[in-house]
C-alpha cells in the first residue's frame, strides 16, 4: 500500500520534544531535514504501560547489534511492538543512551533560558522525563532509548566510536506500528556526537495508515524470532478486543 | 585480569546462591562485593538500587555511555539512571561481563526458542520475586536492563551480536565496591536454552567485607 497521504505531519525544531499514541496499522516516518539528526525514542505500550521497547531482547532476538530495515523493535513480553519497513540510512543506534545536563554543559558549556529564551541548550535526559510525566511515567519506566539516524561502532574490546555523517539530509526510516504503542521522542543529539557546537537538526514526523502485513513480510520473515512475536502480539488482540 | 587482596575468610557475609535463585541483600558504601563463578559459565543476572530511593537504579545505557565502552571489567563505574556511579569494579579475573544481554523471560523465552516453552523457570520472574521480598511496592516496571556477570556478548566491528561460549570458569570472580548504599537483587540464571552455560546452571557465591 501506497504511503504518499499523510493523516498526520510536523515538523520538530532541533531539541525538540512529541509524545503521542500511534495506533497499529499506522506507520510514523522519519525524515532527517539537515543531515546529521538524531531522534531519541522510547516505546511503551499505549494501555499496558508495564510493557516496553526492550533492548536487550531486540537486539538477542534477532543477533544484531544495531537497528534496519527489515528488523524490528521487540517488547519486554515477547511481542512486536513496531517493524522497520523502510530505511535509507542503513544503522542506528540502541545502546548508547541519552545526553544529560552534565553531559551538555561539559560539551557546550552553559547556555540558560534567562540568558538565550527558547534557543537554550537543552538535553535528552530532561525531554525525556517531560515528556513521560505526562502520561504518568517517569525514572522507574527508564529504558535504553533508540537513537535514529545515528551510528556507533564496537572495536573488538568493545570499545565505542561515534560515525559521523551516517545520515543526510532527505534520509528516512519508517516504522510500521503492529501494536499501539506510546511514543516519546525528542530531537536533541546523539551523546557522543562530537560537534563542537550546539547544533541539533530538524526532523519530519508524517503518520499513514497502513494495510496489516502480508504473508511473506520482509521484517516477519527475517528472523524466526520476529514471527513467534507477532503471532503473540496477534494474540494479544484477539483475546483483548 | 586484576586479583582482589581480601580473603574469604574475612568476609563479613559469605553465602552459596543456587541456579534458579534470588538474592537481595543490602551493600553499604565503601564496602566490597565479590561474585564468583563457582563451577565455570554460569550467569549471574544482577540489578542495583539506590537501598533508599529505589527510583535510582542501575542503567546499562548510561554505564555504556559515560565509559563509551560495552564490555564491564575492572574499572568499570555502574552508572545509575540519573548519572551517578554506584558501585566500581575493583577486581576481575574473569575480563568481561556483559551489559547488553539482558535478562531471560518466559516470554522472551516464547520469541527466542519455541512456543513450548513457556512454563520454563526464567530470571524476570526470578528478579520479580526478589524485589516483592524486599519491598512490596515494587513490581514489573522496576525492572531495568540487568547486568549478566559472567556472560561473554561479543558484539563484531560489523555489527553482529552472539551469544559465545563463556569466558569464565571455576573459582573466576568479579569485585565491586559500592559508592553509595545500594540494594543487590541477583536471579542466578535457570536458563536450559543456551549454550552459553553448557545447558547446565550452577552455583554462584556471594560475599561481602567490610
Amino acid at each position: 500500500m501506497s504511503l504518499d497521504s499523510p493523516i498526520f505531519q510536523l515538523e520538530l525544531e532541533g531539541a525538540g520534544m512529541w509524545s503521542r499514541v500511534i495506533g497499529r496499522n499506522k506507520t510514523l516516518r522519519l525524515t532527517d531535514l539537515e543531515g546529521g539528526a538524531n531522534v531519541g525514542m522510547m516505546l511503551y505500550h499505549a494501555t499496558e504501560r508495564h510493557e516496553r521497547y526492550n533492548m536487550p531482547d531486540t537486539l538477542k532476538g534477532q543477533h544484531i547489534f544495531y537497528l534496519r530495515a527489515p528488523y524490528c523493535l521487540h517488547s519486554d513480553m515477547g511481542r512486536l511492538m513496531a517493524s522497520i519497513t523502510k530505511d535509507t540510512v542503513g544503522w542506528h543506534d540502541t545502546v548508547c543512551g541519552a545526553s544529560d545536563a552534565e553531559s551538555v554543559l561539559q560539551q557546550f558549556g552553559e547556555n540558560n533560558y534567562q540568558k538565550s529564551r527558547n534557543e537554550f541548550y537543552r538535553n535528552a535526559r530532561e525531554c525525556f522525563l517531560i515528556e513521560l510525566c505526562k502520561w504518568g511515567l517517569g525514572e522507574r519506566d527508564w529504558i535504553p532509548n533508540l537513537n535514529w539516524f545515528s551510528k556507533v561502532v564496537a572495536d573488538e574490546e568493545g570499545k565505542l566510536s561515534y560515525v559521523a555523517g551516517n545520515s543526510k539530509a532527505g534520509d528516512l526510516v519508517e516504522l510500521r506500528f503492529e501494536m499501539d504503542t506510546l511514543v516519546v521522542l525528542n530531537t536533541c543529539q546523539h551523546p557522543f556526537d562530537p560537534a563542537m557546537t550546539y547544533q541539533p537538526k530538524r526532523v519530519r514526523l508524517e503518520v499513514f495508515a497502513n494495510d496489516p502485513p502480508m504473508d511473506g513480510d520482509a521484517s516477519l520473515m527475517v528472523r524466526p524470532e520476529n514471527a513467534r512475536a507477532y503471532q503473540n502480539t496477534k494474540d494479544f488482540y484477539l483475546l483483548s478486543e | 585480569m586484576i586479583e582482589s587482596t581480601y580473603q574469604s575468610t574475612h568476609a563479613v557475609h559469605d553465602e552459596v546462591v543456587l541456579a534458579g535463585d534470588h538474592w537481595v541483600h543490602e551493600i553499604k558504601a565503601g564496602q566490597t562485593f565479590r561474585i564468583e563463578d563457582l563451577e565455570g559459565n554460569q550467569a549471574a543476572d544482577t540489578l542495583f538500587y539506590n537501598a533508599h530511593d529505589p527510583e535510582e537504579r542501575y542503567s546499562a545505557s548510561d554505564t555504556i555511555r559515560v565509559q563509551r565502552a560495552l564490555y564491564l571489567s575492572t574499572g568499570t563505574k555502574l552508572i545509575s539512571n540519573r548519572g551517578r556511579t554506584m558501585l566500581t569494579i575493583t577486581a576481575d579475573t574473569c575480563g568481561r561481563h556483559d551489559t547488553l544481554g539482558g535478562a531471560c523471560s518466559r516470554e522472551s523465552n516464547v520469541m527466542r526458542y519455541a512456543f513450548d516453552r513457556e512454563p520454563m523457570h526464567a530470571c524476570r520472574d526470578i528478579f520479580i520475586r526478589g524485589i516483592q521480598c524486599w519491598c512490596h511496592d515494587m513490581n514489573k516496571r522496576d525492572l531495568a536492563c540487568n547486568i549478566n556477570f559472567f556472560m561473554n556478548v561479543p558484539v563484531t566491528p560489523e555489527g553482529g551480536l552472539s551469544f559465545a561460549d563463556g569466558v569464565s570458569g571455576p573459582g573466576r570472580y568479579v569485585e565491586m565496591k559500592a559508592e553509595m548504599d545500594v540494594m543487590c537483587l541477583i536471579s542466578n540464571c535457570p536458563q536450559l536454552n543456551n549454550p552459553c552455560n553448557a545447558y547446565n546452571p550452577t552455583p554462584v557465591r556471594v560475599l561481602l567485607w567490610e
